[in-house]
């Protein structure tokens, strides 16, 4: 019996990437934008991406996947009430969204006619942040209930970010965030990261989000 | 948790390997995780001792090493090591940074026997 030594120097998350790479250059070729949505659970991801369809839609064509680490088709349900195609994704207990399941979800989709996929990950701050899903961008919603110290407590999900929407702040007046101690966490991690501060209640700021959205979505087609 | 999928990965690609140089069994595994990777090698050390159960790594004994996180400041160029999160540039000061190292989370090497 002889040992040997193989030198190998792969990425573990290889496979991962691989098909990220895929999903992205499918993406590209029928010009559709996708966007992958991270939060921690109860941030508004669901209410923002409604919002959101709300203003882009019927202008631009758009279909939602929603990863749920559960067997509920509650938030699918919720975006197909509004006339948009939403594919529901159950990771079976897993913590994250990985790039073979945005694969076979992007598959059920129509791709010849639309123009922005949203991906909305499972709610969680930690986990996704390690599973590229070959999405154009990367946004995490931040809320003000979650409080003001979550970039220095998560610190990776804002690394891979292009843009960070902080939502609710209607509630800002009952809360004590401090927005500037927040934004100093963010801008330390991410500086070329776009920042929005919404409420998907009352409306405010959505057509800033928006309209940065839908300069992102026309520039590639 | 996210380290239950992860520890699977490295699995799957041991035992591709080993099926690739028909080896009998696979003895020591060597890993780079970096530090800003978000991978915790003590959870990936108890999910391995999982799922190595019954396959061909069972024997296999995980070593890490840690790549530290490397940061390059755009405005003044220094190169420098991040020992904490969230610090700007200790030579002008800046946060216009750039990770230029730290993130990689890499299988390096497997020790097999045949």
């Amino acid at each position: 019996m002889a040992t040997k030594r193989i030198e190998i120097v792969q990425d573990i998350l290889n496979v991962n990437d691989q098909i990220a790479e895929q999903t992205s250059s499918d993406l590209h070729m029928h010009k559709i934008f996708s966007m992958n949505i991270m939060a921690s659970p109860g941030a508004g991801k669901t209410s923002l991406i409604m919002r959101t369809l709300e203003t882009l839609s019927p202008e631009i064509r758009c279909a939602v996947l929603e990863g749920d680490t559960a067997p509920v088709t509650i938030d699918a349900e919720k975006i197909s009430g509004i006339g948009i195609p939403a594919i529901q994704i159950n990771t079976g207990g897993d913590c994250h969204l990985n790039a073979n399941l945005v694969r076979k979800g992007i598959q059920a989709l129509d791709l010849d006619n639309l123009d922005l996929i949203i991906v909305e990950n499972v709610g969680n701050l930690i986990c996704p942040a390690s599973w590229k899903l070959g999405t154009d961008i990367n946004v995490v919603i931040a809320s003000i209930p979650e409080g003001d110290d979550k970039p220095y407590k998560y610190p990776n999900i804002y690394r891979g970010i292009q843009a960070l929407v902080l939502n609710k702040i209607d509630l800002k007046p009952y809360v004590d965030f401090n927005v500037p101690y927040f934004k100093a966490g963010i801008t330390a991690l991410n500086p070329q990261v776009e920042f929005f501060e919404v409420s998907s209640k009352t409306g405010e700021g959505i057509d800033t989000w928006v309209s940065w959205l839908k300069e992102k979505i026309t520039h590639l087609s | 948790m996210h380290e239950l999928s992860v520890t699977e990965e490295i699995l799957s690609a041991a035992q591709k390997i080993a099926e690739e140089e028909h080896a009998l069994k696979i003895t020591n595994i060597y890993l780079e995780i970096g530090k800003l990777s978000g991978i915790v090698d003590e959870s990936v050390s108890f999910y391995w001792n999982e799922l190595r159960k019954s396959t061909i790594c069972e024997d296999a004994t995980l070593h890490f090493s840690m790549v530290p996180a490397r940061i390059k400041c755009r405005d003044c160029k220094n190169e420098y090591i991040l020992e904490h999160d969230l610090i700007p540039c200790p030579s002008c000061s800046s946060l216009n940074i750039q990770i230029i190292g730290g993130e990689e989370f890499i299988l390096k090497s497997i020790e097999i026997e045949k």
